[in-house]
């Protein structure tokens, strides 16, 4: 029996990386800015280029930061947790090995919510950034060059349980998640640069209690955008293989930019038995709860809690709250202009998110910003008739054509009053006179 | 002749200015010229020219402060990083690989103004116990040119017994220090893993790898220790333990220590000459004042397994990095020794197999650190064989890899465990072959093995035997 295509649903998890931007490297003290270097393989040492007789040291800095993530994201955290070595051999993977994180990553069971339903998030845990491959034709040689500045720059995973439901729910949990780590200020995201990158697990299935015997991993997806092309275009082709009463092969594919198609890359029977064991050169982490607990309070409040409060306090509407902040002082500074605006906060939140007014430096000076185009001068009662008086008279056709039953044209009697009085004023107050002295 | 005496004797004749550095120099070079071509225990000597302007320099630099190391030459097994000079760890895959820094113990030897005379033989990435599984030739030992120096730290312990260089640093990950110390007649100390900084030396086996010192006397370990132990920040393993001075603990007397003799330690596959040895050992230390008492260390008999999972897992993932990519030799250079290790290793670590072999050692190596905790709380120290073997014919044991895989038997237990332990000379077999004895220690009391090892080698002089090339070179 052929199933009907809407019948299928969506199963897909997310594996979102994201370069750390501390100071130093993750297990060197080389400067982490790959993408700012000059030129190639200036922040090297003989650890992040695998030389013999290099040693990793944890940076302590990456591994606090990986756990507030985790805390921002509701996760639990390993007090005892550890680095673990995964092998693979690739040309830009100095050691034959990536330092990364196997059975016990810091953080665990976490959630972010979208508008489409929560996400469970499985784990984050900490790695390793490889190097990076140049192919080239050097004097008519097709060459491979490695640059190892991005070589062991602290990288952390996002692991997403398949609690994803349609393409938009994934760009939407993306870009959830992206704004929490940029508001904790921990990583830039450039995902044109390769600082945020992107993996999906697509399946399909009639019975949504039951996973899927199958998994397809799409790989290098660069944009949000590109993980909603890319889900729909699996979409599509796995429904045509299902229907067809087949199974979609279990297999890594890649995804096209340019034709927005996935493409077969590496089958279930390549996959790599990467031989996890603890790195025995970096001794095993132990947390104590209280250090947990220390690094919890010293977290921001977080965007969706931020856009609660102000609905709740300042009857800020969340659409206008969630594209007004995207910084932690941005935040501080609209919290100051709402207690300035008490109950005109609304009124001002819809004119900054709509670009109406600017955001000054200060509190302050936006709310004078606002409280200058928003207020009217005080007009003289027997100064606005003179002047509505002289505006119909200089118009008298107008009046006529008025008075004929042509009332749209009160309009262009108040633009021509407002000209002539050459001030800003209560457009009501001259609408009353106007209609007056009209009838 | 100044080669032969004590570290604190040439320091003294050099302070009276009774000798200079250029001297021991001169002489190292001479020496090496003429016995290496024998013994084979360097791969790179140093420029004459090159040893002689920091000779002079130092001799010109010493001062009533300086220290007892000062102009002092040693040589280092070439498993450690030296800038601008050839560091191969005994493999054809290196050869020519000059690096741009240095590591740790070398660094801290320099910065003592000891003098680096050149690189010794080993056996290829330290897998070996005879120094035979070298890709630049066997080591020969000076005691008898047709056998092995033992391994994989030969090189070294040959170097110091053919008295080439004062000092050397070895390596230990089952016994590559204290093995080829016991079959040269020289002493050498495995320290507590995490008590000298690892940085720089070419890992083998990361979780057993220790870095120590090899010499002629307890004495001379003393003053070496003192120089290359310590936290580094470059070694997230190294620890923050306090380092002794190590050479106060000479001279103190050892009565009321406690010495225990594990029984599977002396075993019947154990050569008969041996087992005599550490028995008149023992009376030798009862008669200083020491208790000695029996032990059991159970999954000691579970010894190799153990570390041939753990060492081999781990040096075929510390090896991945040599993947023909870089260094410019292919991985074919690999030697069927290593290839045996990497095969092994990478085994002992795949999806199906793990839970079987490397995670079962892991469970079985923390057995085995609950049986020597428990021992060490009904004794001070362990007392025990080295090797349950004389040096063999060279051949011997290359040509039979399970043999000799068991060479390691009484050693590979220490570093598993992490405990120091200290390897001296206890004397000799019939035909003239040294004899090694083993002191095993807690975590961090070194100090307690040198002062047991000094009182034993001021009441015997096994360890001032000269080896039979120096006789027949006189």
């Amino acid at each position: 029996m052929l199933n009907k295509s809407d019948n299928y649903q969506l199963v897909c998890g997310l594996e979102i990386h994201a370069e750390l931007k501390t100071k130093s490297k993750m297990f060197c003290g080389c400067k982490n800015d790959p993408f700012s270097a000059s030129t190639p393989n200036i922040y090297t040492c003989p650890v992040c280029l695998g030389m013999p007789g290099g040693l990793p040291v944890a940076n302590k800095k990456a591994i606090e930061w990986t756990i507030k993530l985790g805390l921002a994201l509701g996760c639990k955290i390993n007090l005892f947790s550890k680095f673990d070595r995964k092998h693979y051999f690739y040309p830009d993977l100095p050691k034959g090995y990536q330092i990364s994180q196997y059975d016990l990553p810091f953080c665990y069971e976490g959630k972010i919510d979208t508008s489409f339903g929560p996400v469970r998030i499985t784990r984050i845990h900490l790695e390793e950034d490889t190097g990076k491959l140049l192919h080239k034709k050097i004097d008519g040689q097709e060459v491979s060059l490695i640059d190892f500045n991005r070589s062991s720059v602290p990288l952390i995973e996002i692991v997403s349980e398949p609690d994803i439901k349609s393409g938009e729910m994934a760009k939407e949990y993306a870009k959830n998640l992206r704004a929490i780590i940029k508001y904790l200020d921990i990583a830039d995201c450039d995902m044109d640069q390769g600082g945020m990158r992107l993996e999906a697990n697509i399946s399909l299935t009639t019975n949504p209690n039951k996973l899927p015997a199958y998994k397809v991993e799409v790989k290098n997806i660069n944009s949000f955008r590109f993980v909603e092309q890319a889900i729909a275009f699996e979409m599509k082709r796995q429904q045509e293989i299902l229907e067809a009463g087949e199974t979609p092969a279990q297999e890594t594919r890649g995804f096209n930019p340019n034709t927005g198609k996935t493409f077969s890359q590496r089958s279930k029977e390549d996959a790599a038995d990467y031989r996890y064991f603890p790195d025995p050169d970096l001794p095993p982490f132990r947390f104590t709860q209280a250090q947990i607990e220390a690094w919890r309070s010293e977290l921001p409040e977080l965007p969706a809690a931020i856009v609660k409060r102000w609905q709740e306090k300042f009857g800020i509407e969340p659409r206008y709250a969630q594209v007004l902040f995207k910084s932690k002082t941005k935040a501080a500074l609209l919290d100051e202009l709402w207690t300035l605006a008490k109950e005109q906060a609304p009124k001002l939140a819809n004119l900054l998110a709509n670009k109406k007014i600017k955001l000054g430096k200060t509190a302050l000076a936006t709310w004078n910003d606002f409280q200058k185009a928003n207020t009217t001068e005080q007009i003289d009662t027997s100064e606005l008739e003179k002047v509505i008086a002289q505006v119909l008279a200089s118009n008298a056709e107008a009046v006529t054509r008025y008075q004929g039953g042509q009332t749209q044209l009160l309009n262009f009697f108040l633009g021509q009053t407002m000209k002539a009085l050459g001030k800003k004023v209560d457009v009501k107050q001259v609408l009353e006179h106007l209609s007056l002295a009209l009838s | 002749m100044l080669l032969n005496k004590s570290i604190k004797q040439l320091a003294e004749l050099l302070q009276a200015k009774k000798i200079s550095s250029v001297d021991l120099v001169l002489e190292s070079l001479s020496r090496i010229e003429k016995l290496n071509p024998q013994i084979n225990s360097f791969i790179k000597v140093k420029e004459k020219k090159e040893l002689l302007k920091i000779a002079e320099r130092l001799d010109q630099s010493r001062n009533k402060d300086s220290s007892v190391l000062h102009g002092i030459p040693f040589s280092l097994k070439d498993a450690y990083i030296t800038r601008d000079l050839q560091t191969t760890a005994a493999s054809k895959i290196l050869h020519g690989f000059t690096p741009k820094f240095n590591a740790t113990v070398y660094q801290k030897l320099i910065d003592a103004n000891s003098i680096l005379i050149g690189k010794n033989n080993m056996d290829a990435w330290g897998h070996g116990a005879s120094n035979e599984n070298s890709d630049y030739g066997a080591v020969k030992n000076p005691w008898d040119l047709s056998r092995v120096a033992g391994g994989s730290s030969g090189g070294s312990a040959a170097s110091i017994a053919s008295h080439m260089v004062s000092f050397a640093i070895g390596e230990d990950t089952g016994g590559s220090i204290r093995n080829p110390a016991s079959f040269c007649n020289i002493s050498g100390l495995k320290v507590t893993y995490g008590r000298v900084s690892r940085y720089g030396a070419i890992a083998y086996a990361s979780s057993l790898d220790t870095i120590g010192p090899m010499a002629k006397s307890v004495e001379d370990l003393s003053f070496i220790l003192e120089a290359i132990a310590g936290k580094d920040q470059l070694d997230a393993s190294s620890s923050q333990q306090k380092v002794d001075q190590y050479s106060k603990f000479l001279g103190q007397d050892i009565k009321n220590k406690i010495i225990g003799l594990p029984e599977e330690f002396l075993a019947t596959s154990i050569d008969p000459e041996i087992k005599m040895a550490i028995e008149k050992a023992a009376q030798e230390l009862e008669k200083l004042g020491a208790k000695i008492i029996p032990i059991s260390i159970p999954t000691a008999k579970k010894a190799i397994s153990i570390y041939y999972l753990i060492a081999a897992s781990e040096t075929s993932s510390n090896l991945a990095r040599y993947d023909s990519v870089r260094y410019g030799q292919g991985r074919s250079l690999f030697s069927d020794e290593n290839c045996r290790r990497i095969i092994l290793g990478t085994y002992a670590l795949s999806a199906g197999y793990a839970d079987k072999l490397y995670k079962n050692a892991q469970k079985a190596r923390t057995l085995l650190i609950q049986e020597y905790e428990a021992a060490f709380k009904k004794c001070d120290v362990l007392l025990a064989p080295v090797a349950p073997i004389l040096p063999t014919k060279l051949g011997e044991l290359i040509n039979n890899p399970l043999q000799n895989m068991l060479a390691d038997l009484y050693t590979v237990t220490i570093n598993i465990v992490g405990v120091p332990s200290l390897a001296i000379p206890a004397g000799f077999s019939k035909n003239k072959l040294p004899i090694g004895l083993q002191l095993i220690g807690k975590k961090f009391h070194e100090g307690e093995l040198l002062q047991l090892g000094y009182a034993y080698q001021q009441v015997t002089t096994w360890h001032q035997q000269p080896a039979s090339i120096l006789k027949h070179a006189k």
